[in-house]
């Protein structure tokens, strides 16, 4: 079982602002459906390798190029702040 | 009108009608039917009427550009649509703009194919009914009480409605094939690697496949074949050559082996599904197919190996939303309170609970109990697939276990979840699947028959799917809109 304290954690790490209700509901529903997943805990895995793919497939390579990219204006165009060619964003470091 | 895309290319051809007429027919329908459906986030009537007028004049100078010339298309909002806003049904995206298109939506335009729109979808693809769409509501065309399914309830709406001749969407647990069963058409997920994911806005990279919904398999098999093939913008895409996925579709099923699994008809599953699958066997079986009983031993596994990998994927992806580069931006008193009211304002409940699992799956302390334990039980999925494929060329079962549910009835996450329990495991092994429509419920409901093959043998999935479908004629029904 993971407890209000947990969520909380893991809402910080999510960076996603949480109301107390919707942690609370957050809070029983992870649950609901870790008990469903618990029973993974229980499948015999020793000696199996994990997949991370379906396909085998390995780097993928390709000779170092200079290629087209797309231009600043186009790459700027969705930026909800900017300034010049920049993404503007709230100050990080304290004056 | 529901028409076929074989069938209007070759009326294109004979210069019966022409793609433009045949767009502002489309067009016209949306207009007056899609109040009722939603298949249809945004419709693109000035782009398509001047793509329909290019390939006119391809048709009057003789030189189509092949058998999707013309074709009135949907694409799923997933994908990224140069100058056309991609939404992913989500606030968060509710006004991007992608300064690109899609490797699939380029290819699709290259075949001549004409983009009526962008269609519903659960939220970043996160669903079973297109209920968590952020931004507007789909009806199942057969009944509009309930669901179409999702997450690409709106390709297979539009279809299934005649709002579209074909359409594209992802199928990451079963987003493709379990809205093409609740919707009575024809959708297929590819190989995984099979089709580019390059431009398709990410939920699980491991688990996502771009694929096509037709209003029959040949119409599937088309579109297959035009979005098909490596692209060096996808470092998962298959360099493999590419059938002519049309080419055999007539052979008939007769003399190959389809296995049966124990696992995929199981207690609780609808009767009337199990009743039409078990029929539709028969019917693959008079035409001269043989049936193994098997088993896949791992299938209940599948699900909760699926809630751990694909939450843990999609925290991972979706990580990229924080109010900076493009979306929805909430100010905040700092970058970290900024980015985390963009994403509380930005995101539905869904959505949010996936990130949690996931976020949570793989902190410190649980990955190697959570996330490192899937990645082995995926593992075992895959050898199952891999032991049937020794003794069978396919392996036939239902693609849900039941009919389309109303609208509001799932409201438990788990309830809807176990919606995709018999379309997980392809996904997890990354081998085709189609679902092909195999009958309906007294109340009239479609029910879909799914055909698994081994790794890009597409080709063999298809001409069973097709072998069937000619025996048949639930792919010619319609439901009645007005």
């Amino acid at each position: 079982m993971i407890g209000r304290e947990d969520v909380a954690h893991v809402a910080r790490l999510a960076r996603l602002a949480l109301t107390d209700a919707e942690l609370e509901t957050m809070r029983e529903q992870l649950n609901a459906i870790l008990a469903h997943i618990d029973a993974l805990k229980a499948v015999d895995t020793a000696g199996i390798e994990p997949t991370s793919h379906a396909v085998p497939q390995f780097n993928v390579m390709r000779d170092d190029e200079p290629r087209p990219c797309f231009p600043p204006e186009e790459m700027l165009a969705n930026a909800p702040d900017r300034s010049g060619d920049f993404f503007r964003v709230p100050r990080i470091i304290e004056e | 009108m529901r028409a076929f895309i074989h069938e209007l290319t070759d009326a294109f051809t004979r210069g019966e009608t022409t793609p433009s007429k045949v767009t502002d027919a489309y067009l016209a329908r949306i207009a007056t039917l899609d109040d009722k459906v939603g298949a249809y986030i945004t419709v693109t009537a000035d782009h398509a009427r001047s793509a329909a007028q290019a390939s006119d004049k391809r048709y009057r100078e003789g030189r189509p550009l092949g058998p999707l010339d013309g074709a009135p298309i949907a694409l799923k909002d997933v994908f990224c649509t140069k100058g056309v806003r991609t939404t992913c049904a989500s606030k968060i995206l509710e006004n991007f703009v992608p300064p690109y298109d899609a490797t699939v939506v380029d290819r699709l335009a290259r075949a001549g194919a004409v983009t009526l729109g962008k269609s519903n979808m659960d939220e970043f693809a996160m669903g079973s009914s297109t209920e968590h769409s952020a931004l507007k509501v789909t009806r199942n065309p057969w009944d509009l009480t309930r669901v179409p399914g999702g997450s690409s309830g709106g390709p297979a709406a539009a279809v299934a409605a005649g709002l579209a001749a074909g359409s594209l969407g992802t199928d990451t647990g079963g987003s493709i094939r379990q809205p093409a069963a609740f919707c009575g058409v024809v959708g297929l997920k590819p190989t995984y690697g099979r089709v580019s994911r390059y431009g398709l806005v990410a939920f699980a990279s491991s688990l996502d496949h771009p694929g096509p919904f037709g209003a029959d398999v040949t119409d599937t098999a088309l579109l297959l074949g035009a979005i098909a093939g490596h692209d060096p913008n996808d470092a998962t895409s298959l360099a493999a050559p590419v059938a002519d996925y049309t080419a055999g579709l007539e052979q008939g099923v007769r003399g190959l082996r389809l296995g049966v699994p124990d696992e995929y008809f199981t207690k609780g599953m609808d009767a009337e599904v199990e009743g039409a699958v078990r029929a539709a066997i028969d019917v693959l079986k008079g035409l001269g197919a043989t049936l193994e009983r098997l088993s896949l031993p791992a299938t209940p596994h599948a699900l909760a190996t699926y809630y751990v990998i694909a939450p843990a994927e999609a925290s991972s992806n979706l990580a990229r939303y924080d109010g900076v580069k493009y979306g929805l931006r909430v100010p905040g008193r700092d970058l970290i309170d900024m980015e985390s009211k963009t994403r509380a304002a930005g995101f539905g409940a869904e959505v949010k609970r996936r990130i949690m699992l996931g976020t949570y799956v793989l902190s410190a302390g649980y990955y190697d109990a959570y996330y490192g334990q899937a990645q082995k039980v995926r593992t075992l999925v895959r050898r199952d697939f891999d032991a049937a494929f020794d003794r069978v060329d396919l392996i036939v079962a239902p693609t849900t276990p039941n009919v389309p549910f109303r609208r509001g009835e799932k409201a438990d996450p788990i309830a809807m979840y176990l919606n995709d329990v018999f379309t997980i495991p392809a996904d997890m092994s990354g081998v085709p699947a189609v679902s092909v429509p195999c009958g309906f419920t007294a109340s009239g409901l479609p029910i879909g028959l799914q055909l698994i093959g081994r790794a890009l043998d597409e080709a063999t999935v298809l001409r069973a799917a097709r072998a069937y479908e000619r025996a048949t004629d639930w792919h010619t029904r319609r439901p009645e809109l007005s």
